[in-house]
């Protein structure tokens, strides 16, 4: 059955397959030399790159050395091979000198490819037949101090390049239609607003949340540096927007579970995680009509299981059936599952009518099929306990900034009355440790700069000063960074206001048994000396850091990390919101600490770099992929079973049992080329003669 | 050390390894190129062939190298877990093991052949692994095959 159906599949493909019965016998095994090296007339391109490249090396020497070079048909240099008139060098010598082949010797292919390959193109040839020798990024970079060594590595370099390009075939890119349609992972401020733009630009939007409630660290709180907005005030509206949107898709209290596909046809399975309470539309599906939970609260009020809310850091208590805080989206009730006790009070309070509970509710999975995925999944605090110096965790009156910004929101659980948690009287003196775990390189904190503690820690100097006077706020800090936009404006109004700073890192802090008080120890270092200071309430601007499920969602995406794991994009300059997976954006503190400006302006880049290739309507995937040759392979399956794919199948033909390649599933990572033990594998561009003329032209030279 | 500065200069007719190095396209190769953006200095002794994941490197590419007198190989990829080809790099580990008991079977050092995962986030630990591999082949001396070669 199932070969049957791979045959059906393939079955238009029987033109590809020809093709390469017809070419097989061109194709040689290792150490065989092809013909097609005799007739390639490939041209060499040196570029200078300014001073760049030229600086490290002698470019004559390599352009003398290149005409020595079998199949080197023509050489030239210029100043910069990817201007205009570079490219028309390119242009010009291909026509001139009946090109085969062009090798550009410049930077990495990784930036550039796609430039040089169009000026391949454009001299007549098959964007293909193209080949770059990395003489920048990997050479007159590194060895910038070694000009013989650059220059003899910079000879090789154009010699395998050249090898390659001599044996290179024209290639024809796939087209695939994109699905019209996006995901964003994470209903933060970022996915929100990635997922509105998307909307309002006719995309249906399925937004993935992996809490009950969309809103994210935003929503969380009280004003907004620099110019005091509240911030649920600002947020909220938009979250009734994603509500309402008719091209949303809102999907909260739901993972994704499995991502397979490529650009414009990802296939996301996702675990909707069950609630416990029905939907209205849910509860219209199992033919409860007008029913479903209207966020009433009635079994709130009877429910007796009390537990720590989250969403207020643990300060306040919330039910095992609960709601995050009275503006969620959608407003629907959760059901704790770890907590709950199945006494069905909340079951009898709903009542026959709505009868939105159910307890025995079991997970569901979904299946959507989306063009392009945004990941939106935004940062966690870092668990600043690991400072022990300051007795986070173990001293009452030492707390985070978070939980500050709940104590002093109105919706807080004091109803933003400022008080200190041991004893619940207001603070007079308080202290702001900056850098909390940031700007570390002890290896217990983090070594980047958080980016945003700054600014909020001013934010919070200010509203003590304002909402409590006579109240003094201490801020130890190492650098104030106030770079945005009105920032530093800000930090001068703030020193105006009276806030004490004390440039200095506390080094411990004790606290008093009796008064529960705080006795802050650092080292004054404009004043330089040592000092003490005695406060009531100590506020750590703990650095930030991935949020906890990061990691396993960038694996099911594909997506890499730097090292402090957050999510690395494909450019940091030139493509800050894409990711090295066709298809898949960043927006966000995802990729690193982020301010809200900064953050909205990323999750408008994605949205609208996610938009490109669904507008489009088509994408071109390189044609990497991997080819049976037939007369070679044995009908062992070994490679079936290798591909993570599935894109590879045994089919019968004439008599016997041959393998067959679904191009569409294939992306070319060449594992089943790699072990075929009879060379039967041909893999598009990487194909073992070329790979095999590479090592030989670097090994055994061939000079003229 | 790899670093900012420069690597110390080898004395005038000291031996100088040929060294093939194979690399991913998406970790290594990409964490090499931010290693030149970072100007980070190291010896110009490896050569290096892209291939768009380490799955792709056939045993046979490295015996090849080692029989036209390469003194060294390097093969390099993403960390495990970390494949953009999700497992291609299990798979090229896997078959290295092969590899490098076939060589101490026909009288060669192993440590002619190493396998590294650099990620594109790794420029510095780059230029470090090079230096290193290039101290390890250096202290080899050349390959007896390279003789035969010759």
């Amino acid at each position: 059955m199932a070969e049957r159906k791979t045959k059906k599949e393939t079955a238009p493909k029987k033109e590809t397959t020809a093709a390469v019965k017809k070419q097989a016998p061109k194709k040689a095994a290792i150490g065989e030399q092809p013909e097609a090296k005799k007739e390639a007339r490939v041209g060499v391109f040196i570029c200078h790159c300014g001073t760049n490249i030229a600086g490290s090396m002698d470019i004559n020497a390599v352009q003398e050395y290149s005409k020595s070079i079998p199949n080197v048909a023509y050489v030239d240099n210029y100043k910069y091979m990817c201007s205009m008139p570079g490219q028309a060098v390119i242009d010009k010598a291909i026509k001139d000198n009946k090109l085969t082949g062009v090798v550009v010797a410049a930077c990495s292919p990784r930036l550039h490819e796609p430039t040089f390959r169009t000026a391949t193109k454009e001299g007549g040839l098959n964007p293909f037949k193209f080949e770059m020798a990395n003489i920048r990024e990997q050479n007159s970079w590194v060895h910038m101090h070694d000009p013989e060594g650059a220059t003899d590595k910079a000879k090789d370099a154009i010699r395998i390049a050249v090898a390659k390009a001599s044996l290179l075939e024209d290639l024809f890119p796939k087209s695939v239609p994109v699905e019209r349609a996006a995901m964003v992972v994470g209903a933060g401020v970022a996915g929100m607003q990635a997922a509105l733009d998307l909307a309002n630009a006719g995309i249906k939007t399925y937004l993935v949340e992996k809490t009950p409630t969309i809103g994210g660290r935003m929503s969380q709180l009280d004003k907004t540096f620099p110019t005091l907005d509240c911030s649920q005030c600002i947020l909220t509206p938009k979250m009734v927007d994603v509500g309402r949107s008719e091209n949303i898709e809102l999907m909260t209290y739901c993972d994704v579970e499995s991502v397979e596909g490529y650009i414009g046809n990802f296939d996301v399975t996702i675990r909707k995680k069950a609630r416990g309470v029905l939907t209205p539309k849910e509860a219209e599906a199992r033919g409860i009509v007008g029913g479903g939970c209207n966020g009433c609260g009635d079994c709130e009020a009877v429910c007796p299981v009390v537990q720590p809310n989250t969403f207020e850091e643990g300060m306040k208590p919330r039910k095992a059936i609960y709601i995050q805080h009275p503006q969620v989206v959608p407003l629907i009730y959760t059901i704790d599952k770890e907590s709950c006790i199945k006494c069905d009070l909340c079951v009898k309070i709903c009542g026959d009518e709505k009868r939105a509970i159910d307890l025995n509710q079991e997970d569901e999975f979904v299946k959507v099929k989306v063009g392009t995925a945004i990941l939106a999944t935004g940062y966690d605090i870092f668990p600043i306990e690991n400072k022990t110096e300051w007795g986070y965790k173990r001293y009452e009156n030492v707390i985070t900034s978070l939980e500050f910004e709940r104590l002093i929101c109105a919706s807080g659980p004091t109803g933003g009355h400022m008080v200190r948690p041991s004893d619940g009287v207001a603070p007079k003196k308080v202290a702001f440790l900056l850098c909390a775990g940031s700007r570390d390189n002890t290896g217990i904190g983090k070594p980047y700069c958080s980016r945003f503690c700054c600014m909020y820690s001013l934010k919070h100097a200010h509203q003590l000063i304002e909402k409590m006077p006579g109240c003094q706020p201490y801020i130890f800090y190492m650098d104030i960074r106030s770079f945005g936009k009105m920032y530093e404006e800000f930090y001068y109004r703030i020193q105006d206001e009276g806030a004490k700073f004390i440039r200095g890192r506390v080094s411990n802090i004790l606290e008093d048994p009796a008064t529960k008080n705080l006795m802050v120890y650092a080292d004054d270092t404009l004043l330089d000396r040592p000092m003490k200071l005695e406060v009531d309430l100590v506020v750590l601007a703990a650095a930030v850091q991935p949020a906890a499920d990061t990691n396993r969602t960038r694996k099911l995406f594909g997506v890499s990390c730097s090292m402090d794991g957050w999510l690395l994009e494909a450019h940091p300059k030139l493509n800050p919101c894409g990711t090295t997976t066709a298809g898949v954006f960043l927006a966000g503190a995802c990729q690193g600490p982020k301010d809200i400006p900064d953050t909205v302006a990323s999750a408008e880049g994605a949205a609208s770099a996610a938009s490109i290739p669904i507008h489009t309507g088509h994408v071109e995937l390189e044609p990497y992929f991997a080819q049976c040759i037939e007369e070679k392979c044995a009908g062992c399956g070994m490679c079936v079973n290798l591909c993570p794919y599935t894109a590879l199948a045994l089919v019968e033909k004439d008599g016997r049992k041959v393998m067959q390649v679904t191009e569409a599933k294939c992306k070319g990572c060449g594992t089943c080329g790699g072990f075929c033990p009879g060379g039967a594998i041909w893999m598009n561009h990487f194909a073992t003669p070329q790979i095999v003329a590479q090592i030989d032209a670097f090994l055994l030279g061939g000079e003229q | 050390m790899a670093g900012h500065e420069a690597p110390p200069k080898r004395e005038e007719g000291a031996f100088k390894p040929k060294i093939l190095g194979i690399l991913c396209n998406w970790c290594s190769y990409a964490g090499a190129d931010l290693a030149g953006g970072g100007r980070i200095q190291y010896p110009p002794d490896v050569r290096v062939v892209r291939v768009m994941c380490t799955g792709r490197v056939d045993p046979l590419f490295i015996m090849k190298a080692f029989t036209d007198g390469a003194d060294g190989v390097l093969i390099s990829g993403c960390h495990f877990g970390d494949c953009h080809y999700l497992e291609g790099n299990y798979k090229a580990a896997k078959r290295l093991f092969l590899v490098k008991n076939l060589l101490k079977n026909i009288g060669l050092e192993d440590k002619r052949l190493r396998m590294t995962f650099v990620s594109a986030s790794e420029g510095a630990k780059w230029g470090k692994v090079i230096t290193d591999v290039v101290k390890t082949v250096e202290e080899l001396g050349p390959s007896p095959l390279a003789e035969l070669t010759k």
